[in-house]
């Protein structure tokens, strides 16, 4: 196999790290290890994961059989369900809870939490991150935010109900639901603290990518997935706590009698002493968040995807410079580009010529990610490993994806199309799938890596098979009958006989929903199956360039026995010729970034 | 054609389990036990890659299925003005997607399949060509900018919302869980309100000392004569609504504490457009769907269903509580002549008053 590994295994235990003795609670519960931190983020993530797509299956058994009663609903939702039959409230309250552990516990901490963890100290070359002390809180926050977000599930009155987006007053009245009461209160008491994990997280990344990379590692030489973790959290420095001052605001017209967002409200017979607030004030500060939100999620995905193709093509990922340019310049626009979701509040017109021009602006960098993407496939040797068939998916569905949203982000269409199944189809594509397969891939690419054992290929097959028909089953349809003008958020569309007609494909719908959450358990059954028994890892099984493969087998914390690797080239050096139009390294297909240039090769200026 | 489409899927779902399941025998059928049993062998790339080419021709097939299958989920031709403008512009904008669609998939899955791993085969060390690159930066440029340029204007034109055409002032008031009308009356004025005058008949809190808000009159239904341009003024007296008229391609947010705006002309009576081929098609079918599912209701002892006339509706479209799905009101639009008569059945809200007081 020509393996080059050279550096950690040759050394005997060196010095230069000194090992402490390490207790069970040390290793394993309050560790300050950034590779068993990602670990206890991905966890912690995937049992998210598991309850927010169960909350998405109950909506769609609701969807496909209006208040019909359920032997699920019964079992699981006891008092919300009397007789079997969901209560509205209670479908309102798993659409919230469903997007907000999707969006924020899922995607954001069990994607980046997971791999920005896990990736920035093994690829730039560091024993650990800056603070392994602050990533230590930063895990236990997300982990108690976690816990009050379900533990919200359970309060008298119902969890939160008024959608992930929580636009007050609905959110800020108990009178107006009943999920605003407790339910609300633990919702933005959970997301604050998730806030603060999630700063304390982001911060960690930027000092520790701008402050120890290992020496040849420049910036033009760090491999994409680092530049997107990097940027994602620039992006959630700059945005989250817009959210935090959001949540801040509403808890203070909540319990403190303020009015920033309300104003001339007459409920349940009574006006309301608030005077002066505006709920649009509150969407501007919640989407000022919620949009660079949807990069937050997406970028890690997006870079992990990257690298992933690269090396299971066997080439260098196509543009790397654009690939940079285009992470930018993402990040720049995603800032910018909020009021997309805000055409018809009522905010000023002029406000959205603004953003729809700023939004299609984004969709440019977008569409040279894919197109790199593509033109990398273009004469490689793939090896369709499980990894790289979700990247593949990846970029079909963030194609498909995003794609719609050059309807959604003209102001004039929006307005026919806004809070329809067009945007839930349209969302879940680009950004949902997209970033789960993102995950996907990440951890069939990283598992040999983190658990020092392979994962199952076949039963990774067929995950990505049935996943990848199901997520189109479940999507695709669904873009149509948002063009009918069904609402989302609807607990039943019965008492429109117009939508009558789309009774049938919401079924449909519902059936691939079902099936492609039960093709999950392959998933699970092969994650927990290969952590104990999986066959054990080679050093370097896809034959990679990047630093993280260099380690060598044991899990200890600082990396390397030896010293770090020094960086000679950038990560992409795949298939590289020299003069004589052989491998620059005889014999193997790639050089890894700590090998130095060989005789007869050219570095490339990238 | 959907129990056709349910059953064309399902045949697809098999065909992928049992493929699927071809390839976890050929997967573990003759390789020996190494240490890179996991990783993919060329029979592993070569299947897959097949998989990829057999998909991206399924996802052909259900793309082009589902464009037939659902033509009529899309919705008929804009009762309004502006509507016919709009529909253009999301034909046009389809379209370009769908190329851009067929076009992508259709090489991101060949790549996938006709450069399969194989042992030997040697990939391309392709690192950058600023040309290829130049030209697909602008591409998008180009046609994202033809768009938004486009799209801009038309936005300009239908938020603009003057006076100049000396429209019908109408509100549309919004509660948990319902919907209120208010007619300007003679004087195209709405009277001043706020939530603080709601009290007894006074349900929508006008201002009883404004004059403007004499000759207003409330009502359970929206009417509109043809023709003309209205207005509409939206309010709430709770939390967010927001006012989706999709047969006008008409929404606006209703937000409590502001009075929001949008302006269209109703160009299409409602006995017009329930007699157009589309609305009477789409009618029959759903009726066809009601008789069916009345029948299983009445085998049930349960009371059966209605049959279905269309009328255009007005429906609440931001999360608002408890009955969010059931918050609507029923749309007229009739000739001028029908709509005086018809208002004039209205009470004004100076009578309104007079009578709560007797």
């Amino acid at each position: 196999m020509g393996q080059s590994m050279g550096v950690a295994t040759d050394h005997a235990h060196e010095d230069g790290h000194h090992h402490h003795k390490e207790t069970f609670v040390t290793k394993y519960i309050f560790s300050q290890d950034h590779k068993m931190i990602a670990k206890q983020y991905l966890i912690t993530g995937l049992i998210m994961g598991a309850i927010g797509i169960a909350m998405s299956v109950l909506m769609r058994i609701q969807l496909a059989n209006p208040g019909e009663p359920n032997v699920i609903f019964e079992a699981l939702l006891g008092k919300w369900a009397p007789d079997g039959i969901m209560d509205p409230n209670m479908y309102l309250a798993l659409v919230t809870i469903h997007g907000t552990i999707m969006v924020f516990f899922v995607l954001t901490a069990g994607l980046s939490g997971t791999f920005s963890n896990f990736l920035i100290p093994l690829q730039i070359g560091a024993r650990d991150m800056a603070s392994g002390f602050l990533n230590m809180v930063s895990y236990w926050l997300f982990f108690i935010s976690a816990a009050i977000m379900i533990g919200s599930l359970f309060v008298e009155l119902g969890p939160a109900a008024a959608g992930w987006t929580i636009y007050p007053p609905l959110s800020a009245l108990p009178e107006a639901m009943g999920g605003s009461g407790l339910g609300m209160t633990l919702w933005l008491v959970s997301m604050a603290i998730f806030i603060a994990s999630s700063l304390l997280g982001s911060l960690n990344y930027i000092v520790t990518v701008i402050n120890l990379r290992t020496k040849g590692m420049s910036m033009t030489r760090l491999p994409l997935t680092i530049w997107a973790f990097f940027v994602t959290a620039i992006i959630g420095v700059v945005s989250f706590p817009v959210l935090l001052s959001a949540a801040l605001l509403l808890i203070m017209d909540r319990s403190f009698g303020t009015s920033f967002f309300l104003s001339d409200i007459y409920i349940k017979g009574e006006v309301l002493a608030h005077q002066g607030g505006s709920p649009v004030l509150f969407e501007h500060l919640f989407w000022f968040l919620g949009h660079p939100e949807v990069y937050i999620v997406l970028l890690p995905a997006l870079g992990i995807t990257s690298e992933i193709i690269a090396t299971n093509s066997r080439k260098p990922i196509f543009g790397y410079r654009a690939m940079v340019a285009s992470i930018l310049a993402i990040a720049f626009l995603s800032t910018i580009v909020w009021g997309h979701h805000m055409f018809v509040s009522g905010m000023n017109p002029f406000l959205g010529s603004v953003f729809t021009f700023t939004t299609l602006l984004i969709a440019i960098p977008s569409a040279v990610k894919a197109f790199n993407y593509i033109t990398t496939l273009w004469k490689g040797n793939l090896q369709m490993n499980p990894a790289m068939l979700f990247s593949i998916g990846l970029v079909s569905t963030f194609i498909t994806g995003g794609l719609t949203g050059i309807i959604l982000g003209d102001s004039t269409l929006d307005i026919n199309v806004h809070d329809t199944y067009f945007v839930v189809a349209h969302f879940h594509l680009v950004m949902g799938i997209s970033a789960l397969y993102g995950l996907f891939a990440g951890v069939y690419h990283w598992f040999p890596k983190m658990f020092n054992r392979m994962m199952d290929k076949n039963l990774g097959y067929v995950h990505f098979w049935l996943t990848a028909i199901g997520a189109y089953g479940v999507f695709f349809p669904m873009h149509f009958i948002g063009m009918a003008g069904l609402p989302r958020r609807y607990y039943t569309n019965t008492n429109f006989p117009y939508f009558d007609d789309l009774a049938d494909t919401n079924s449909l719908i519902t059936y691939f929903a079902i099936a492609t959450a039960l093709a999950q358990l392959f998933f699970v059954y092969n994650f927990v199956k290969s952590i104990f028994y999986g066959k054990k890892a080679p050093a370097n099984p896809w034959k990679s360039n990047t630093l993280e493969w260099t380690t060598g087998d044991k899990h200890i914390h600082g990396n390397w026995e030896g010293e770090i690797p020094t960086v000679y080239r950038w990560a992409y050096d795949y298939s590289k010729l020299n003069e004589e139009g052989d491998y620059v390294i005889p014999g193997q297909d790639y050089a890894p970034q700590h090998i130095p240039l060989q005789d007869g090769e050219e570095e490339l200026n990238h | 054609m959907t129990a056709f489409l349910i059953i064309f899927i399902a045949a697809l779902f098999a065909v992928s389990i049992w493929q699927i399941s071809k390839i976890v025998k050929l997967g573990k059928a003759p390789e020996p036990d190494t240490e890179l049993s996991e990783v993919a062998n060329d029979k592993d790339n070569k299947r897959n890659g097949q998989m990829m080419l057999a998909f991206v021709v399924a996802m052909y097939i259900m793309m082009i299925a589902c464009f037939i299958g659902y033509q009529d989920f899309f919705l008929p031709d804009a009762g309004s003005e502006h509507g016919a403008e709009y529909d253009n512009l999301l034909l046009l904008t389809t379209v370009v997607i769908m190329i851009v669609q067929v076009l992508t998939q259709g090489l991101l899955h060949y790549f996938s399949y006709k450069y399969h791993g194989k042992k030997g085969q040697r990939a391309l060390f392709y690192a950058d060509n600023d040309r290829l690159e130049f030209i697909w930066t602008a591409i998008p440029v180009v046609v994202l900018a033809g768009l938004i340029l486009w799209g801009l204007f038309s936005w300009n034109d239908i938020m603009e919302a003057d006076t100049d055409d000396n429209p019908i002032v109408v509100e549309v008031y919004a509660y948990q869980f319902g919907w209120k009308v208010r007619y300007s009356g003679e004087d195209n004025i709405l009277g001043d309100a706020n939530v603080r005058f709601i009290e007894g008949v006074n349900d929508l809190g006008i201002d009883p000392t404004d004059v403007d808000g004499k000759d207003d009159m409330v009502a359970q239904e929206l009417h509109l004569p043809v023709n003309r341009p209205v207005l509409f003024k939206f309010r709430s007296q709770d939390v967010l609504h927001s006012a989706y008229m999709p047969h006008f391609r008409a929404q606006m947010n209703v937000v409590p504490g502001m009075v929001t705006q949008f302006k269209f002309t109703p160009t299409v009576t409602s006995e017009d457009y329930k007699s157009t081929e589309y609305m009477t098609e789409k009618v029959r079918k759903i009726n066809e769907i009601r008789r069916q599912k009345s029948k299983e209701l009445i085998d049930d002892g349960e009371v059966p269903l209605d049959p279905y006339e269309f009328e255009y509706y007005l429906l609440c479209n931001k999360i608002c509580g408890e009955s969010h799905y059931n918050m609507q009101i029923k749309i007229v639009v009739e000739s001028d002549e029908d709509y005086q008569n018809w208002l004039d059945t209205q009470t004004t809200f100076e009578e309104t008053l007079a009578n709560a007081e007797n």
